[in-house]
């Protein structure tokens, strides 16, 4: 009898052993799998991407100082300020009256409860900035795919704390996480324009970029329409920064077809060519 | 008002000798080294996220503490049968309660203070400031929401049947009153009557324990609150502790000892 469970015993370990060394290598390919990159992936599922957003919300939470509205607030507006920031987008009155989330008391209790929580728009500033970068590197851990969590916090880390070879490095596990993602490729084309003006990079990357978004026409999604949008347009400021006024007409009018506000692109389109027609020499049947 | 403090202490003899508050302080100590050993792009002044996830711990155990404390105080006595000698003494019904909650309260106010002086190492430790003001606003304010809770968690030992049923209804209620108190009346407002019209009352009756928890001001270093607020914030407490303590010694007046 001792010696059957001997056996049994050392039967099942042999078992346990095997079926170790069989799953171990199957467990590398699931984490592999779908980008889910880590354990975290294989134990949350999709889940993951819920508590990714929620995450990112939490930065935007941080960067505003607490002072963000709840499920039961109305807030007019969806984009998240951390995104509109990225973009370079500045905050006008208007912005600033619909952060006014809420609004005049509605009674004693409500007057007297605001002494105690943040009733007060503000944004971090001074270096402070960095206090969201948890939950960014939270969020790009649980969704590698959630790609303003990349380009927010690149731009953070490089306009802000001045931490180019980081940020670099955020939006290179972007890509390897997205390939070819234009919206990564666009940001990394700023991070060379805008902090080591190297700009033959930037133009190489902005091109890789456009040449990334494929069937270009009006009726395509407005994020998309906004990525092109940012990517012509900047070609166009560089070609026309290098003098290259032809081409740089060229991609305004490439960036115009799709524009949200084509108006403020032919202003744009008018001044260049200006510059173009000065440049041409006058020829003698022009002169008599 | 000596037998109180009598009383008092045997409480708070009972709480350390305890376990509940070690193994509380113990995993909110691991946990919030866990999180403060995180690296983020190598980035050593990131610190709010630390701060808030050690806030979060200290008001749920100081939660935990006072309401387990408090659950079985009566229901304790009344199965060991030492309330009887008790009141024999002579103590009376109305001193037990206050000795109880007395009792309670200055036990987790002395876990408040562990805790917050743990918190406040751990901060400036990170922040190499430290906004002491804030800190002891925050404290006292959760010791004050503390009272509230204890108070109506003796109330409860009185009338519900055993301790487990006490601190779970108190958990839902609290989790309950911290989460929804404050948007009431914004939810009444999209409702049509006759919800409308009790949600509003509900939005006026409950204690508003949500103005007790100020841990945004301590993890942005948003300043103080201004000291007339703290002032009349503790007026409210005081009010609604002496609501239901009056209701618990009412109640234990009116109840059986026996089991």
């Amino acid at each position: 009898m001792k010696a059957a469970v001997s056996i049994l015993v050392a039967g099942l370990l042999t078992v346990a052993f095997t079926l170790a060394l069989k799953l171990d290598s199957s467990a590398d390919e699931w984490s592999r799998r779908d980008n889910a990159g880590n354990f975290l992936g294989l134990m949350f599922g999709d889940g993951r991407k819920l508590m990714a957003s929620q995450f990112f919300t939490m930065a935007d939470v941080y960067f505003h100082s607490g002072y963000y509205p709840s499920v039961f607030d109305q807030k007019r507006g969806g984009e998240k300020e951390i995104i509109s920031a990225s973009h370079g987008k500045k905050e006008d009155e208007e912005d600033e009256k619909n952060e006014d989330f809420l609004g005049k008391p509605k009674d004693w209790v409500d007057a007297f409860g605001r002494n105690f929580k943040i009733a007060e728009h503000t944004h971090l500033e001074h270096g402070d900035e960095r206090e969201i970068l948890p939950w960014l590197r939270l969020a790009a851990n649980l969704d590698p795919q959630k790609i303003e969590t990349y380009t927010v916090g690149a731009f953070f880390l490089r306009e802000h704390l001045h931490r180019v070879d980081q940020a670099e490095a955020f939006l290179r596990e972007g890509l390897r996480n997205n390939p070819g993602n234009p919206e990564l490729l666009f940001e990394l084309g700023r991070l060379y324009k805008e902090t080591s003006n190297d700009v033959d990079h930037a133009r190489n990357v902005w091109l890789l970029a456009k040449s990334k978004i494929h069937d270009v026409k009006r009726d395509m999604e407005s994020a998309d329409r906004v990525v092109f949008e940012e990517i012509t347009v900047n070609l166009a400021r560089l070609e026309a920064d290098a003098g290259n006024y032809s081409r740089a007409i060229g991609y305004f009018q490439e960036a115009q077809a799709i524009s949200f506000n084509p108006g403020a692109l032919q202003e744009q389109i008018d001044a260049l060519q200006k510059k173009l027609n000065a440049l041409i020499p006058l020829t003698p049947q022009k002169l008599f | 008002m000596n037998k109180v403090f009598a009383l008092a202490g045997v409480v708070i003899k009972e709480l350390y000798r305890r376990k509940d508050f070690y193994v509380l302080f113990v995993l909110t100590a691991l946990l919030t080294f866990a999180a403060g050993a995180m690296n983020f792009f190598h980035d050593d002044k990131i610190v709010r996220y630390v701060k808030d996830i050690c806030l979060m711990l200290i008001w749920v155990s100081s939660l935990v503490v006072a309401v387990v404390t408090t659950a079985r105080q009566i229901p304790a006595e009344k199965e060991a049968r030492t309330i009887f000698p008790l009141l024999a003494k002579p103590v009376s019904r109305g001193q037990v309660v206050a000795g109880k909650f007395l009792g309670c309260w200055l036990a987790t106010g002395l876990a408040l203070l562990v805790f917050y002086f743990f918190f406040a190492i751990i901060a400036a430790s990170r922040e190499h400031s430290l906004h002491l003001l804030i800190y002891i606003q925050a404290a006292w304010m959760q010791w004050m929401l503390l009272a509230i809770v204890i108070a109506f968690v003796l109330l409860g030992s009185i009338h519900f049947a055993a301790p487990s049923s006490t601190s779970t209804i108190t958990f839902v209620i609290v989790a309950g009153i911290m989460l929804l108190a404050g948007h009431l009346k914004t939810i009444a407002l999209s409702q049509p009557e006759p919800m409308q019209g009790l949600l509003t009352f509900l939005y006026f009756a409950l204690p508003h324990l949500e103005w007790f928890y100020l841990s945004d001001f301590v993890v942005y270093n948003f300043g103080v609150v201004p000291w007339m607020k703290i002032i009349l914030a503790t007026l409210y407490a005081a009010a609604w502790t002496t609501l239901f303590l009056v209701l618990a010694w009412s109640g234990f007046r009116r109840k059986g000892l026996t089991t």
